[in-house]
């Protein structure tokens, strides 16, 4: 709760930063501020505590995902300096949008109650919606605001709708009572089971969309490509880990009868299927990076969706952990990847394979990134991301689902030959006139890089700091 | 404890190397190259020959899912260790010949390398010999696919792709196997992955038919077998000397071993069912590596293929199940290392000083260079193994095992030893002898650091040819364990 209060409080002060034009101040105090609200967040570890009437809840499972998500934050904020640097005369808002969202994901791993849901998918959603069109006079940035809102909108009243029906059918928002009228039914619930399933099911469309999982992920490449690169790594991490914690808390919390299952398991199991093939099999064909890390992005939700499938009744179980960790390894991959893809995309203003030739020779520390990041997200041992598919398939076969992890298998080694596809070029192909200069790059980002790097490394080594955490 | 020093030394000295740059690095890399020896050496002379595990040590690493960083050292063990604190030295010594980009770089991934490949020869728990597979296959593909030849990114892509996909049908069949046996010892998981829980499972027989494959898939890739072979001689080809001498030298080592160490002994109904096709498929290469070493006309390529020939052999005396195909596999392995490497090793210089490495350019080394000429000829010798040198002992144990087995497959294995003197012999006639050309004109002899690199190898030679009591004596111990496995059900 207190980092709700704290990135509240700090947004509003950050726009005031903005009034007096201190654009040189603005990066240290973000990430003073991040860091700061990362330590609290954890001082609330081992605590269990409800707030606004059982609304939010904030326990183990809200803090730990509530730390990926504020990490990311903090590690992906340096490369936002080009921002700085320019004198972009609206960062203060920029920031302070940020702020915001992070409020709204911290709303979304920590709800009891379908209405703090739905605030924090908007919060979350409205911010994106506004950063995704920022660079305003790129008329595919204007694109992909105008789809991701226009979408965005349309998914969210499906959701709402979904919520209605809920509500219509069992009298009540909180999850736990949603449960409980699920799974005793009142006199009359048999006529209202419809109301129930359909409720459900569109719900689960809401989030799948907002997870950007197929058939509702159409909208991912192209605003991803438009979408200035700072923000769509804010996509395809923050929203996407608070949304995954928000899907299994649903799933977990308030449909967890078996009459329930039998409607949404089948449906996320059709999705996740639809959506590795799609993710996967889209990334090969793209010859952007950032397409093709739109489609990665795509087919991790697949990974992450089987996670979901194999749930096992509780917060705390594999399934749980396995989230967790796949979180917290994809996250810390991807802001690596999109943090190396901006600095060489502002630096050659290119965003195809061709532009990262020779860059091991002219950016050592950048191209050795890359590559543990696309390790990492090809599931390589020695990287977080090998540890992240290991404990979500094991999930998913200790449930019995090997048919699907049989699936995911081949898919991710379909994975293989697009990840490999970066490391090759930066360090198999030669330097030609377009790439012979070194990519400028801070000390901030150097530093961030080096820690994700380090993060990666660590989780491929040692998992055991974070498996079972919950 | 020894293990853990074993394991962790190379990896920490290539962090370390990160010091140094250029040819400055190489002292450095040697140095700790030799540390390792050093080290191995000390547990190949504290070894007790009683050929249970030893230097074990054992930590919990991932405990919520009972997954433990356990290594240990039987016989089999240590004797491949050996041979890669050997010939890793001796590989960074090969190194030095040539002028590589980013030295440093360089020496920190063969460190590296070593790593996980002393971590694969100790593995005790399933995972973490997945785990190691893998960590000796990522330093590989930069070695080979940044300073390879021209055609490196495509011949390193397909290497990396073919051995990460059977790794990971390796990887699916060890969660299987996890999921059948029973709690860790501390209780805290479901499960566990220790070598031992995965020897005590008894599975039906029709489940071990098909997880045979699953597990077989990496290995047979890696060793490799045919019809798995068709990335080998493109990367051998391809790769930078140093980087041929690891995957031919060592690497493929790690096939043979994970067979006798985590295949026969887990799926024994499994192997028993498939033992007639692989040791088919085994002869099969047999025959068409050494048919297509004969035609072969660039000296790599050729080495290549003869390695793919004489790994059929070690493959079919594993699949004989067998004592002596066993103990002729684990000598094998060492003679066959330091063989293939020296033979590497020479057509390496050759190419230095002639700028080419095709068959028919070459001929009249034998005037210009006589200490180059004993050195081929004895490296040579032990490859076709003639009596006295290391490959007689390997070859004839292995030739002896599948004889046992079944005449007539011995007999056609066989035919591997004839072969190999036509197509070597051949390859050392065109080369050594005959008229000079004009890329032989300024050829010179070996230089002292070179035959400085060459003699440990050919003393090992003449080693194992005249004493292989020396190592057999360590592996017997394991591979009569490992048999017992096999038998018991």
């Amino acid at each position: 709760m207190n980092s709700i209060i704290l990135l509240s409080v700090l947004g509003l002060g950050n726009l005031f930063l903005g009034f007096r034009r201190s654009n040189r101040l603005l990066l240290p105090v973000m990430m003073l501020i991040l860091g700061l609200v990362l330590t609290v967040n954890f001082l609330d570890w081992g605590t269990s505590e409800s707030f606004f009437h059982g609304m939010l809840t904030i326990d183990n499972f809200s803090v730990a995902f509530t730390g990926i998500v504020l990490l990311t934050a903090l590690v992906l904020i340096p490369f936002s300096q080009k921002y700085v640097l320019d004198g972009e005369s609206n960062l203060a808002e920029y920031y302070s949008l940020l702020l915001f969202s992070l409020v709204g994901a911290i709303m979304l791993v920590s709800y009891n109650h379908l209405l703090m849901l739905f605030l924090g998918i908007e919060i979350l959603s409205v911010a994106m919606y506004v950063l995704a069109g920022s660079d305003k006079r790129n008329l595919r940035s204007n694109e992909a605001a105008l789809k991701y809102f226009l979408m965005g909108a349309f998914f969210t009243g499906i959701l709402l709708f979904g919520m209605a029906l809920l509500y219509g059918a069992t009298g009540t928002f909180v999850l736990s009572e949603i449960s409980f009228a699920v799974q005793n039914p009142a006199p009359g619930f048999e006529s209202l089971k419809p109301m129930l399933y359909i409720g459900m099911l569109l719900m689960l469309i809401g989030i799948g969309f907002k997870v950007s999982a197929a058939p509702f992920h159409f909208w991912t490449p192209d605003v991803y490509e438009g979408t200035p690169t700072f923000f769509a790594a804010f996509m395809s991490t923050i929203v996407k880990t608070a949304g995954f914690a928000a899907f299994l808390k649903l799933l977990v919390q308030a449909f967890p009868a078996a009459n329930a299952q039998g409607i949404w398991l089948p449906t996320l199991t059709a999705m996740c299927v639809l959506t590795l093939l799609i993710g996967n099999v889209g990334a090969v064909a793209q010859t952007s990076i950032k397409r093709m890390l739109a489609y990665s992005s795509i087919s991790h939700a697949g990974y992450l969706l089987i996670a979901l499938v194999a749930y096992n009744g509780q917060l705390e179980g594999a399934s749980a952990n396995g989230i967790l960790f796949y979180s917290l390894a994809y996250s810390v991959a991807t802001v690596a990847a999109f943090g190396v893809v901006k600095l060489v995309a502002d630096a050659r203003m290119r965003e195809d394979y061709n532009g990262l030739n020779g860059l091991a020779k002219t950016n050592p520390l950048l191209a050795f990134s890359l590559t543990v990041s696309m390790l990492s997200l090809a599931g390589i041992p020695l990287t977080g991301g090998f540890f992240g598919k290991f404990f979500v398939f094991s999930a998913a076969v200790e449930n019995g689902y090997i048919g699907l992890v049989v699936f995911a298998v081949v898919m991710s080694m379909v994975s293989i030959y697009y990840y490999l596809r970066p490391i090759i070029a930066m360090y198999m192909r030669d330097i030609d006139a377009e790439t012979a200069e070194a990519v400028p790059v801070t000390t901030f980002q150097a530093g961030a890089l080096l820690l994700l790097v380090a993060l990666t490394v660590l989780l491929g080594v040692l998992p055991g700091l974070v498996a079972g955490a919950l | 404890m020894l293990t853990v020093l074993l394991l962790l030394w190379p990896v920490a000295a290539a962090l370390l190397l990160h010091f140094f740059k250029g040819r400055a690095a190489r002292v450095p890399a040697l140095g700790a190259a030799l540390v390792e020896f050093a080290l191995a050496a000390y547990a190949a002379f504290t070894f007790n020959t009683n050929n249970s595990g030893q230097f074990s040590f054992d930590l919990n690493w991932i405990p919520s899912a009972g997954i433990q960083f356990a290594v240990g050292m039987d016989g089999l063990s240590l004797l491949l260790v050996l041979l890669t604190a050997v010939l890793v030295p001796v590989i960074l010594l090969s190194a030095f010949r040539r002028n590589f980009e980013n030295e440093s770089v360089f020496y920190a991934l063969v460190l590296f390398m070593q790593t996980g490949l002393v971590g694969v020869f100790t593995a005790q728990d399933a995972f973490l010999f997945y785990f190691m597979w893998e960590v000796a296959l990522i330093p590989i593909y930069f070695l080979a696919g940044v300073w390879g030849g021209v055609n490196r990114a495509r011949v390193t892509f397909k290497f990396f792709l073919y051995t990460i996909i059977g790794s990971l049908f390796m990887l699916a069949g060890f969660v299987y196997l996890y999921f059948q046996t029973g709690p860790a010892a501390d209780g805290l998981s479901a499960h566990n992955s220790a070598l031992a829980s995965f020897y005590a499972l008894n599975l039906p027989v029709e489940t071990q038919i098909w997880v045979f494959w699953l597990i077989f898939a990496a290995f047979a890739v890696k060793m490799p077998i045919f019809p798995f072979h068709t990335w080998q001689p493109d990367t051998y080809t391809e790769a930078p000397a140093p980087a041929t001498m690891l995957l031919s030298g060592i690497m493929l080592k790690m096939g043979i071993y994970g067979c006798m160490r985590w295949l026969l002994p887990v799926v024994p109904a499994g192997t028993d069912y498939w033992q007639n096709l692989v040791l088919i498929l085994a002869i099969i290469g047999i025959i068409y590596g050494a048919i297509i070493a004969i035609r072969q006309q660039d000296v790599k390529r050729l080495i290549a293929y003869s390695s793919l020939s004489h790994v059929g052999l070690m493959i079919a005396g594993v699949f004989s199940l067998t004592q002596m195909g066993l103990q002729g596999a684990a000598i094998q392995m060492l003679a066959h290392g330091v063989n293939v490497v020296g033979m590497f090793f020479i057509a390496d210089a050759i190419e230095r000083r002639t700028g080419t490495r095709h068959i028919a350019d070459l001929g009249g080394l034998t005037r210009k260079a006589p200490v180059l000429t004993v050195c081929f000829l004895v490296l040579l010798l032990g490859t076709v193994a003639l009596p006295l040198t290391n490959g007689f002992v390997g070859e004839f144990l292995l030739l002896a095992g599948v004889y046992q087995f079944n005449h007539w497959m011995g007999a056609v294995a066989g035919v591997t030893i004839i072969l190999g003197a036509v197509y070597l012999l051949r390859m050392f006639q065109r080369v050594m002898l005959g008229p000079d050309s004009s890329f032989t004109e300024t050829f010179t002899d070996l230089t002292g650091s070179e035959l400085a690199l060459l003699v440990p190898l050919i003393v090992l030679v003449f080693w194992i040819g005249l004493f292989p009591n020396t190592f057999l004596h360590l592996s017997e111990g394991s591979v009569m364990n490992i048999l017992n496995e096999v038998v018991k059900r």
